[in-house]
């Protein structure tokens, strides 16, 4: 209603093209589930890699239970470069392994693997800072018990650190659908490339104007998501 | 019914193994710490055996090294030097496998409880069932008997965010209890709880060591936690152990200037200067002041009235109290002794020929 009172009324919001109501429904709704699409599936594949990463770079510390550091060391410097990289940068960068994997690199599943990528060094760091949040005492507690590594991790580290995971989560998806914009801008498909096939290139500034409002409003939802998941695993321990 | 047969099976357990009664055997243990600029000696050639059955304190001010010795015992601290063994394993010598195994036999409960937040009080219980790969029935009978001994059954579903300091360390000596260890390891395990909720959890201990025989070794800087369930004692002084041996002997007559310190804590004994020679000396004779300690039944005689009548001198009280060391009454008298100076070494011969410990203040 309000897209088609804004059609009605200021036309030259369109510019020179005039748009149908019923055609930007369309266009805007399968944009907004490409951007959706992307960014979860993206999310979930960053921490299938993301997530080990981080429990390496915790646990391989000094005087943790997997102590290596040369391990740590490696790792901490190549997730660093890769965290240097911007995003922008980073898009064409990998263009080639994209090829290689999806077959193209236009289109919203060829973008996955940009996003997947960029995010996977930012989540490590994310469960790192989670998991570093855990009291030693824990760890010693589960160590006296004679608790293995993997039974410490699985048993103690992830579910003690949960509340913060989940945010942690959150952040990633909103970092996402940010990126995920931007890729659009170079064919990655989603509101991305709506916004700047309609609303840049063409003038259409209302096409602009709803994709923000749509981003705005899922970064918001994703937040309050992430938000109440991880308060609901706090007040559950008190 | 639980108890009792668990206490047999316990019994019959470590009469199979060893008749030797050391439960555990420190020897020479050494713990130096190296930071980048310097290395601190924690632990300074350490030897200690701590029998099977009784209740081991280990008693020293912060930073003494009696945090590592405990730490040693289950090798969550690696010692420089030594070796620990834990009935008739040495421990310091086993391959991490067979040391995790091991483990599951030492339980360990902590100053801050170290619960996990994330599981309920049950589930918290079922953590060391479930590293062991006990199986899920079992365990489950299991936490419930657990949680019946330290009196929690009613807070199962409860997370450890809902309950008091003493609660907590009811479900940390519960879930040091499940894999039933020979050994239970108490690291100022009372010391974040108020002393009526020390009171309670050390009577929890003490019941535990004797219904289930189950050997303690416990930590602590408190004098009251040593005095109210330990039966033998170690003092610990800069890396060192500087005195070892019976609580009561230890209170009675303590050799170390810190185990004097650490006595006087809980048992006064410094009297006021002005309280000190307030009677009126007859001319010729002289004052002692003399603090004379009873252990059990002795402190139950009339010696000192017994003493007046035969050497007629006479006794100014200036202090007494009666306390308890675990079990045994222990008592402390302060007093001033009047008369001629050869009767009044007699009476204290005769004090001292009555089993009294005397020390001339």
């Amino acid at each position: 209603m309000f897209a088609a009172a804004l059609l009605n009324n200021f036309p030259c919001l369109f510019g020179a093209t005039t748009v149908e109501y019923s055609w930007l429904v369309e266009k805007v709704s399968l944009a907004t589930w490409e951007t959706i699409y992307m960014v979860v599936i993206s999310t979930a594949l960053a921490y299938v890699m993301g997530l080990p990463l981080g429990v390496i770079l915790v646990t391989t510390e000094k005087g943790h239970i997997l102590e290596n550091i040369p391990v740590n060391r490696i790792l901490g410097v190549i997730i660093n470069v890769f965290r240097s990289i911007p995003f922008i940068v980073f898009l064409i960068l990998v263009i080639p392994l994209t090829k290689l994997i999806v077959g193209g690199f236009i289109g919203t599943v060829a973008s996955m693997v940009p996003l997947t990528l960029a995010a996977v060094p930012f989540v490590a760091r994310l469960v790192e800072t989670s998991l570093k949040e855990i009291e030693w005492g824990l760890i010693e507690a589960a160590l006296s018990m004679g608790a293995n590594s993997w039974q410490i991790i699985t048993k103690v580290l992830l579910p003690e650190a949960s509340p913060s995971l989940i945010l942690g989560v959150a952040i990633t998806a909103i970092n996402l659908v940010g990126y995920s914009a931007m890729a659009g801008i170079v064919g990655g498909g989603g509101l991305g490339t709506l916004a700047y096939y309609y609303g840049y290139q063409r003038y259409q500034t209302l096409v602009l104007l709803i994709t923000v409002i749509i981003l705005v409003v899922m970064v918001q939802g994703v937040q309050v998501l992430g938000d109440t998941l991880a308060a609901r695993a706090v007040k559950r321990r008190r | 019914m639980y108890l009792a047969s668990l206490a047999e099976h316990q019994e019959a357990f470590i009469f199979a193994i060893k008749e030797d009664g050391a439960l555990i055997r420190i020897e020479h243990l050494t713990k130096i710490y190296q930071t980048p600029s310097q290395q601190v000696l924690a632990l300074d050639d350490v030897t200690l055996s701590i029998e099977k059955g009784e209740i081991f304190g280990i008693i020293g001010l912060s930073g003494a090294g009696k945090s590592t010795l405990i730490r040693c015992i289950n090798m969550l601290e690696k010692p420089t030097k030594g070796s620990i063994f834990v009935d008739g394993r040495e421990i310091t010598a086993l391959a991490k496998r067979e040391l995790r195994t091991e483990r599951q036999k030492i339980g360990m409960i902590f100053q801050h409880f170290n619960l996990l937040s994330s599981r309920t009080v049950f589930d918290n219980v079922l953590f060391p069932l479930e590293i062991a790969k006990v199986p899920h029935r079992q365990a489950r009978a299991r936490v419930y008997e657990l949680l019946e001994l330290v009196g929690l059954s009613d807070k199962a579903k409860v997370y450890p965010g809902q309950l008091s300091g003493g609660q907590k360390q009811r479900v940390g000596i519960a879930r040091a209890l499940a894999n039933n260890p020979k050994v239970l390891l108490s690291d100022e395990a009372t010391s974040a709880l108020d002393p009526q909720t020390t009171s309670s959890i050390l009577k929890l201990l003490k019941d535990i060591n004797r219904q289930l025989n189950i050997t303690i070794l416990l930590i602590t800087h408190d004098m009251n936690v040593i005095k109210q369930v330990c039966d033998r004692v170690a003092v610990i002084d800069n890396s060192r152990i500087v005195e070892i041996g019976d609580v009561l002997s230890l209170f009675s007559n303590p050799s170390t200037a810190i185990s004097k310190s650490f006595i006087n804590s809980v048992v006064k004994t410094d009297i006021p200067e002005d309280l000190i020679h307030t009677a009126q000396v007859p001319q010729g004779q002289t004052t002692r002041l003399i603090r004379v300690s009873f252990i059990g039944s002795s402190a139950g005689e009339p010696i000192i009235s017994s003493m007046i009548k035969k050497y007629g001198i006479d006794v100014n009280i200036l202090y007494g109290n009666i306390d308890r060391v675990k079990d045994t009454p222990f008592g402390n008298l302060v007093l001033e002794l009047i008369g001629d100076a050869g009767i009044l070494d007699q009476s204290m011969a005769y004090l001292r020929e009555r089993g009294l410990e005397i020390e001339v203040l």
